[in-house]
């Protein structure tokens, strides 16, 4: 048996790096196929006189038209797993760098709204779920349908329009105070410029993870073993506890990992709107100002960060769940 | 009035939320003039009665541009999402029927696809077609297959499973007579009802991509870009610029998700209980 | 509690009757009385047209303390609705009419949802009825930690011959010999006054389904009213004092087990028919089958398949006494 597991989560293990190598390329042939040749749109202007002799060659390396695709690609790779990502044509730094601070800046705003949003949906849903047709389900149902048909970006317009422009509560950007010193910002600081994206983040997030829980709530309850439970005696608080708790939330939990990519997809918007000085905004930057190198890595990120969570999603399901634990005979 | 049942409710929100959509299509393509004409002399006016969503610093009539908007965003989100679907429906029957190899790669690519959140592959797809209308429909074609052609997967390989289906093997049908005559009636439904609620996440993903402004141009005012150009705005206080909009996106967007909602609970056979 | 449990219990304050003589008496109340019980369904038609699915029409039967009473009934004829209903759990798309009576009082939804897992049990028909996630000890005792709930626990698995260590597994590392008693020991932990068991023989091999059954019969030896609702009608000749028969929605006839041992005793055609139709009386199988709900018959619903059917078997047919059992038939006698 503990053989079975360990290859369950070799075989996992080596999908995802596969998927990530994957990505890589095809991000690396989408770039090649830009019309936009990035080293006559920035390197021709000032950005040359930035670079060293050793950064222009590897530029050339990449982009130039002399050397086969393949070639270009492999050698980007190398020095892409080394750690060395190239060089930024718009912050003109290296793309590491860059991407090191945005990450950063990015992680602690999804981190906060992964959570928020995980618990709030999860909440939402059971008691959606264990109330069907009843008022608490239609109002559950009804945000859920005018959350997800909203989009991102209004929605941060609109916490914008509200809270930073019309009453003055909250900045209308950055992650930090301007002028103030990298040491002198303080957590207190961070969370009320991360305030209102994050809070944007966390509403949309509700509403997936809500009507996802809300089915597996509904399917629950009409299970026989809720029905058997009920003429048991039990109900409200204890039937939920007892019952529904541990089989609505395997999937639950399974589901918040798997979504890390919308809540990627969403901060792009979101940071956008307010200027949050994060990965999703160097990803815009980057694609409208050609920086290939930036975009690619942020993508690569994103996408180590989404097969990380799918991993750990898949690897937690075989963790959690007994049947699939002892004997690997899931359903 | 006596009270409706389920299915008679279900199917008046279904004819209201079509009514909606045709209104604003038909109504954005009559009045493409009214969205561009610019007049000085009505600058910035806030809602009233003669322009119910105000008008913007060019005194562009904001009734006109959201309908206009409104109206070129269902049209692309539709044909990408019909693209999208057939893709789905080829990948979708492919993988389920042409053996182990077909359905591993398929699901590889599908998560390949999934393994990259999807504004940033829009970017991607947009910043490697150099920008416009066409990265904007490729790109919404390309990334929104995968869980269609997932259902798709799954509902053809439960019906070849079914004993009717394997009798009708048995019994020597040709692969089209079985395709056509079984399966085709269990599919399309499912086909048609996936295809609609593609529709409503086309549409946010196409005015998310422009607003970003990787979509179109500004002389072609999808409402992403009439609410990324309210944005400049916002600070001056002109809110009406982006509520509007917006909440006409909102409504359209909830409306094809009753739409399809509806129409897969009256095309669900298992409605029948309820 | 105790001092209604005595009254309507196995014997009343003057007499303590042995449970066995008591059935059918009539002079003391049953412990569970369901009179005229029907159970419908709401559906759609074709398109926009409700119609209503009656699957229990009409159906009576008693229950006494120490008795133990079989609903017997074919395959996917809407028995165990007939559980659900009592244990008031039916799917919010039915509609269930008629009186239920439980210890001589009225069984409300109120007072079910009281007594359900208390005096009223229900033992399923498989495993599946038991949460996949939680193991088998906590599951029986509804996750009560408390060392009286453990001391229970541990009498009910040696009764049952259980090893202490099931009470760590989870329902899908059971046996198929442990399936059975883990189940009924879930009726144990309290003391119930009626256990109804629904199924409890689905597709066992004869032995097993034997001792399953036993099982039953043990608890209404020791007091309690128990209700089998099987298709096996051989089986529950065995261990059941009383058999109601079940046809197209409705109970047919109620006859006490000793009718059985001759054809001439029963009262219903539909009856005499099982009872043909056992291995040591003929095999003789019937003609037909039990129509479905939408079209049944005016009149009796077994008039299609019946040998003595004439012109006033059309009309409304009573459920009426005859010779200590009941029969729905204008022939019976």
């Amino acid at each position: 048996m503990n053989r079975q597991r360990v290859i369950f989560f070799g075989k996992n293990i080596i999908r995802a790096l596969l998927l990530v190598v994957c990505v890589s390329m095809i991000t690396f042939a989408l770039m090649k196929a830009s019309p936009v040749d990035p080293l006559q749109a920035n390197v021709g202007q000032a950005a040359l006189g930035s670079m060293s002799q050793e950064q222009k060659e590897k530029l050339q390396a990449y982009w130039g038209v002399d050397t086969p695709p393949v070639e270009q690609y492999l050698s980007w790779a190398k020095d892409f797993i080394r750690g060395d990502m190239g060089v930024s044509l718009l912050y003109r730094q290296p793309v590491a760098s860059v991407i090191a601070v945005k990450l950063a800046n990015s992680l602690f705003l999804m981190a906060l709204a992964w959570v928020i949003s995980g618990i709030l949906g999860f909440a939402l849903g059971v008691i959606s779920g264990m109330n069907r047709g009843k008022p608490a389900d239609h109002v559950i149902r009804g945000y859920c349908l005018v959350i997800s048909s909203t989009p991102v970006f209004w929605l941060a317009l609109l916490l914008l329009m509200i809270f930073g422009v019309w009453l003055h509560i909250f900045p209308i950007g950055l992650s930090v105070p301007i002028g103030v010193e990298a040491s002198g910002v303080t957590l207190a600081d961070r969370l009320y410029h991360a305030f209102l994206p994050a809070l944007t983040l966390s509403i949309t997030g509700v509403s997936n993870i809500a009507l996802h829980t809300r089915e597996k709530m509904i399917d629950i309850m009409e299970s026989d073993y809720m029905l058997f439970a009920r003429m048991r005696g039990e109900k409200g608080w204890r039937l939920f506890r007892y019952y529904g708790f541990r089989n609505v939330l395997f999937p639950a939990v399974t589901l918040q990992f798997a979504s890390i990519s919308e809540i990627f997809g969403g901060s792009v918007l979101v940071e956008q709107v307010f200027s949050y000085p994060g990965l999703g905004q160097a990803a815009v930057s980057a694609g409208l100002g050609s920086d290939m190198p930036l975009l690619m890595a942020v993508t690569i990120v994103s996408a180590l960060f989404v097969f990380g969570g799918n991993l750990t999603a898949n690897l937690l399901y075989g963790v959690i769940d007994p049947r699939v634990r002892q004997g690997g005979k899931a359903k | 009035m006596r009270k409706l049942n389920r299915r008679q409710r279900l199917l008046l929100g279904l004819a209201f939320s079509a009514a909606f959509l045709i209104i604003v299509c038909v109504w954005g393509i009559l009045g493409a003039e009214a969205a561009r004409a610019t007049d000085f002399s009505r600058k910035n006016i806030p809602p009233c009665l003669q322009y119910p969503f105000g008008t913007d610093w060019l005194g562009r009539d904001m009734l006109a541009r959201t309908v206009k908007g409104l109206s070129m965003s269902i049209l692309i989100g539709i044909t990408a999402a019909a693209v999208s679907a057939v893709i789905a429906l080829l990948l979708g029957i492919a993988s389920a029927t042409m053996g182990r190899a077909v359905d591993s790669v398929v699901s590889f690519v599908i998560d390949l696809i999934m393994g990259v959140p999807h504004i940033l592959l829009l970017i991607l797809i947009s910043v490697a077609l150099g920008k416009g209308l066409k990265g904007v429909i490729i790109g919404v074609a390309v990334t929104h297959w995968p869980s269609l052609a997932r259902l798709i997967r799954a509902e053809v390989l439960q019906l070849k499973e079914m004993p009717y289906i394997k009798i009708a093997v048995k019994l020597g049908k040709s692969r089209w007579h079985i395709a056509v005559k079984h399966m085709l009636p269990h599919l399309l439904p499912q086909f048609i009802v996936g295809l609609v609620l593609l529709f409503p996440h086309a549409i946010l993903h196409e005015s998310s991509i422009t607003f970003l402004g990787f979509g179109l141009s500004t002389e072609q005012p999808a409402i992403g870009i009439v609410l990324s150009e309210a944005m400049k705005y916002l600070a001056t206080g002109k809110w009406w610029l982006a509520l509007f909009p917006g909440l006409f996106l909102v409504i359209t967007v909830a409306l094809f998700y009753i739409l399809g909602q509806s129409l897969r609970k009256l095309l669900d056979p298992g409605s029948v209980h309820q | 509690m105790d001092e209604k449990r005595v009254k309507c219990g196995a014997g009343s304050e003057d007499r303590m009757d042995s449970p066995a003589v008591n059935k059918l008496s009539g002079e003391k109340e049953p412990v569970l009385k369901i009179e005229h019980m029907s159970i419908s369904f709401t559906q759609y038609d074709r398109g926009m047209r409700q119609v209503s699915l009656p699957v229990i029409r009409d159906l009576d039967v008693e229950v006494h303390a120490g008795e133990m009473v079989a609903v017997v009934g074919s395959s996917g004829s809407g028995k165990s609705l007939l559980a659900h209903g009592v244990m008031g759990v039916l799917p919010y798309n039915a509609a269930m009419d008629g009186r239920i009576t439980y210890c001589g009082e009225e069984l409300t939804r109120e007072r079910i949802e009281k007594l359900r897992g208390r005096e009223i049990v229900l033992v399923p028909q498989s495993i599946a009825f038991l949460n996949p996630l939680m193991k088998i000890g906590p599951q029986i005792c509804k996750g009560d930690k408390r060392a009286s709930a453990r001391e229970k626990l541990r009498s009910i698995f040696k009764r049952y011959e259980l090893d202490e260590r099931v009470g760590n597994l989870y329902p899908f590392e059971l046996s198929g010999g442990m399936n059975r008693r883990v189940l009924i020991s879930t009726a144990l932990m309290e003391e119930p006054k009626l256990v109804i068991a629904d199924e409890p023989t689905p597709g066992l091999d004869l032995a097993v389904a034997k001792r399953a059954m036993a099982h039953f019969r043990e608890l209404a030896d020791m007091g309690a009213g128990v209700l089998v609702i099987t298709h096996d009608l051989e089986l529950a000749l065995e261990v059941a004092d009383r058999i109601a028969v079940f046809y197209a929605g409705a109970t047919v006839e109620e006859a006490p087990v000793q009718d059985f041992q001759d054809e001439d005793s029963l009262r219903h055609p539909y009856t005499k028919a099982l009872w043909r139709a056992m291995p040591q009386h003929g095999f003789h199988y019937i003609e037909g089958a039990q129509p479905y709900v939408k079209d049944l018959p005016a009149g009796c619903s077994f008039a299609p398949r019946c040998p003595q059917c004439g012109p006033e078997c059309a009309r409304e047919i009573a459920y009426r006494a005859v010779r200590g059992g009941k029969v729905r038939c204008v022939r019976g006698k």
